[in-house]
Order: C-alpha cells, then sequence, then structure tokens
C-alpha cells in the first residue's frame, strides 16, 4: 500500500507530466487562460488517463510484451515495437468510445467535458503516461495509481497556470514578452516550485 | 538541384525558420521537445527524426490525399505517423543504442507532436507531394533551430561542454567555470524558450499577439509613472 501512496505522490508532484516532463504543453498554454475551462480540461484528462494507462498495460503485458502470446502457445514472438502503434489506436479509441458514452448517457458531463476530448487524443500527457508505463514495467495495479496520480498532477499543474494566468493580464509586461513569453516564464517559476518536492520519499 | 528548388518550394523551406517558427509563432510541438535538450547529442538526434517523419508523413499523406474520406482522415494520419515514427525508433535503436535511450519515451511522443499532424492536416492534405515534402522539411528546421539555440545554452552553461566537448574548463578540474546547475534542470528550458519568443517578438512585433487589455500609459499624470 505505501509503495502505491508513494507512487502516487512521486506521479502528482515530483514527476509532474506538464512542469517535468514537458509533456501537454500545447494544450496546457493554449487552454489555461481561464480557471474554469483549465479545470474542464484538467478533469477531462484525468478521467482519461485513469482508463488508458491501465488498458494500455492490459494490452502490452497480454499481447505485445516478449513472450506475451505464450498463452495461446506462440512462444519467442516480441512484439514490443508495436506499442507505439497499439497506445496511440487505443487511446484513440477509448477517446471516442468515452464520447460516444457520455453523449448517450450523461449529457451534462458530456456538455461540460466535451470540447475537450478530441483534444486530448493528440496530448502527448496521455500517450506519454502510457510510455512511462511500459518503459517503467509497472504492474496493473501500480499502472493504476500511476495514471490517476499523473492525471492528477497535470490537472492540479493547469489549474494553478490558469489562475496565475488570470492575474497576469492585468500587469504591466513589456511588449514583446506579453502573451507566450511570459506564459513560459510563469511555467519555468510554477516548474522551479514543484522541483522543491524532489526527494520526498514516503 | 536547382530544378526542384522552384519559388513555392523555397517558400514553404524558408518561411517556417524565422517568419513563421512553429514554436514561437504558433506554438506547436514543444511538448515532447523540451526535455531532450540538456545536451546537444540528444536535441540534434531528435531534431533530425522530428524534421524526417514530418518531411516523410507529410509527403506520403499528401500523395493519398485525394483518397482520404474526411471522417476518418485524422485516424489515417495519425496511423501513417505511428508507423513512420516506429521505423525511426527503430533505426535509433539499432544505431544509437546509448543516445536512444536517453531519449526514452520522447522519440515515440513524436507521433503526438503537433507540428507533424499540424501540417499534416494545414497543408500536406491540400498541396502536392514535393511541395508538401519542403514544408515539413521547412517546419523541421524551423522547430530544430529552436531546440538547438536551447540546447547550446543549457550545455554550455549546465556542464562547459559542446556535444560532449570541454568549452569552459570547470573549476572541479583546476579550471576557471562553475557550472551553473540550474541550466540542466527543466525549468531553464522554459526561462530560455521564453526569452528566445522575447527576442523574436521584439524584433518582429507583428508576431505579437491580440491583448485583451492594453495597459494605458497615464498621459498627464502627476505620479511620475515614466
Amino acid at each position: 500500500m505505501e509503495a502505491y501512496i508513494s507512487l502516487f505522490v512521486k506521479a502528482v508532484f515530483i514527476e509532474n507530466l506538464a512542469l517535468s516532463f514537458f509533456l501537454g504543453m500545447c494544450t496546457f498554454l493554449a487552454v489555461s487562460k481561464k480557471i474554469s475551462t483549465a479545470m474542464g480540461l484538467g478533469v477531462a484528462v484525468m478521467v482519461v488517463q485513469t482508463i488508458t494507462v491501465p488498458a494500455n498495460n492490459i494490452i502490452y503485458h497480454s499481447l505485445l510484451k516478449e513472450d506475451a502470446l505464450s498463452w495461446l502457445g506462440i512462444t519467442g514472438v516480441d512484439l514490443s515495437f508495436l506499442s507505439l502503434l497499439s497506445c496511440i489506436g487505443m487511446i484513440a479509441a477509448l477517446v471516442q468510445i468515452l464520447e460516444m458514452i457520455l453523449d448517450k448517457f450523461f449529457p451534462a458531463l458530456y456538455n461540460a467535458l466535451g470540447v475537450f476530448l478530441p483534444l486530448i487524443t493528440v496530448n502527448c500527457a496521455i500517450l506519454g503516461g502510457s510510455l512511462f508505463m511500459i518503459e517503467r514495467d509497472y504492474s496493473l495495479g501500480e499502472s493504476v495509481t500511476y495514471g490517476v496520480g499523473s492525471g492528477f498532477g497535470w490537472a492540479l499543474a493547469i489549474t494553478v497556470m490558469a489562475g496565475v494566468r488570470e492575474k497576469l493580464k492585468y500587469s504591466d509586461i513589456p511588449g514583446g514578452l506579453q502573451g507566450l513569453g511570459i506564459t513560459f516564464l510563469t511555467a519555468g517559476l510554477m516548474s522551479l516550485g514543484f522541483m522543491a518536492f524532489s526527494g520526498i520519499q514516503l | 538541384m536547382s530544378a526542384i528548388l522552384t519559388n513555392e518550394t523555397k517558400k514553404v523551406l524558408i518561411k517556417p525558420l524565422i517568419n513563421e517558427n512553429p514554436i514561437t509563432l504558433q506554438v506547436l510541438g514543444i511538448c515532447s521537445a523540451l526535455a531532450v535538450t540538456s545536451q546537444m547529442s540528444t536535441s540534434l538526434i531528435m531534431a533530425i527524426a522530428l524534421t524526417s517523419v514530418t518531411a516523410c508523413s507529410s509527403a506520403s499523406i499528401s500523395l493519398i490525399r485525394n483518397h482520404i474520406p474526411s471522417s476518418i482522415r485524422i485516424i489515417v494520419q495519425m496511423t501513417i505517423i505511428a508507423s513512420l515514427v516506429i521505423v525511426v525508433d527503430q533505426i535509433l535503436k539499432a544505431v544509437a543504442y546509448d543516445i536512444s535511450k536517453q531519449l526514452s519515451v520522447f522519440v515515440g511522443l513524436i507521433i503526438t507532436n503537433c507540428i507533424v499532424m499540424g501540417r499534416a492536416e494545414a497543408y500536406a492534405m491540400k498541396n502536392p507531394p514535393l511541395e508538401s515534402f519542403m514544408d515539413g522539411i521547412g517546419n523541421g528546421l524551423g522547430y530544430s533551430l529552436i531546440l538547438v539555440i536551447v540546447a547550446f545554452f543549457r550545455e554550455l552553461f549546465g556542464s562547459g561542454k559542446l556535444l560532449g566537448i570541454e568549452i569552459f574548463e570547470l573549476t572541479k578540474d583546476g579550471g576557471w567555470y562553475d557550472p551553473n546547475g540550474l541550466m540542466l534542470l527543466p525549468p531553464s528550458a522554459f526561462f530560455i524558450i521564453g526569452m528566445i519568443i522575447w527576442v523574436f517578438r521584439q524584433i518582429k512585433p507583428e508576431q505579437r499577439e491580440h491583448v485583451e487589455f492594453q495597459i494605458m500609459p497615464i498621459a498627464h499624470g502627476e505620479g511620475g509613472h515614466h
């Protein structure tokens, strides 16, 4: 249990996908102008991440990994080079299914999250989470924890960023630095803040 | 060579370098890039990988552009890009295993790099293969330019080296330069890109974005704000 808590804290703070691996930066910078939209996108990322990382974990361990097909009586086959293709396919398919389910059964939620769902397929944070899961060889339990944690960390980062940016638009910034430039510097400072968590061991 | 470089191809090749740089103007493709810039060698490899994937994917998508039904075009583009990235990934693993280990998941993340998808969607779907190929190379080079600039500063000031060759002699080896450890950490990449954007937009004010709240100078104020 402790290992899972430690992994969760690590995924949220120390190895924050947005601020220490720069993943999902395009959407992170484009959709962080208002707190409410940023939070909507953050929740959507968290939901998708929680589903896709374990799903990719199951696919990888039961189909692609070396000798994973032994339950079919096939040995000596290593399909792990296909993991990129299967991960992105899985993500695209899951996002599509999620969109249809939300549309059918939870229209209110669909109206809130719907616009962000197509963006998420090409969000590097989602694919990055799955690829990190494969690279670090997480078990199913660990991958669920990592999915929730990394999604939550990303949501936290984008919400805080939006909060800062809402105040920033009233400040007097040199012409060339306005907009994108100052956003980068802010993200850098936030990233410094998150680094203060590094070295924490639970 | 001069036959290939017509005006149109030359334009699409050069425009993305400064005037329409995908990173500083359109904020595309920074996702997977910044984490690899703490060394020149990794960022050069990453730049080459991305440029070749963008060029090849644009060319191949452009070849079949008239046969793709528009409702499934995203998934077709995605599959083409993912296959090209797998090829690049396997080549890297075979030829430069150490660097491919350092780049870890970031080669795979070229799939979701917005530059590749963006060029496929915005240019290759409407233009013939050769122009699309050149457009891919141009945008790849625009991305490479920023990547190499960032890596140059980070490696030079962070470890006193360039491409692993010592430029500044470090104090621990009896030299004069005390390396700035911050440069090797993630925040420095944000700062350097922010600065590059500042410089670009100071030189080319037309690249600035529209601001919601213009701060008005106090015209006849008495506070002495100037």
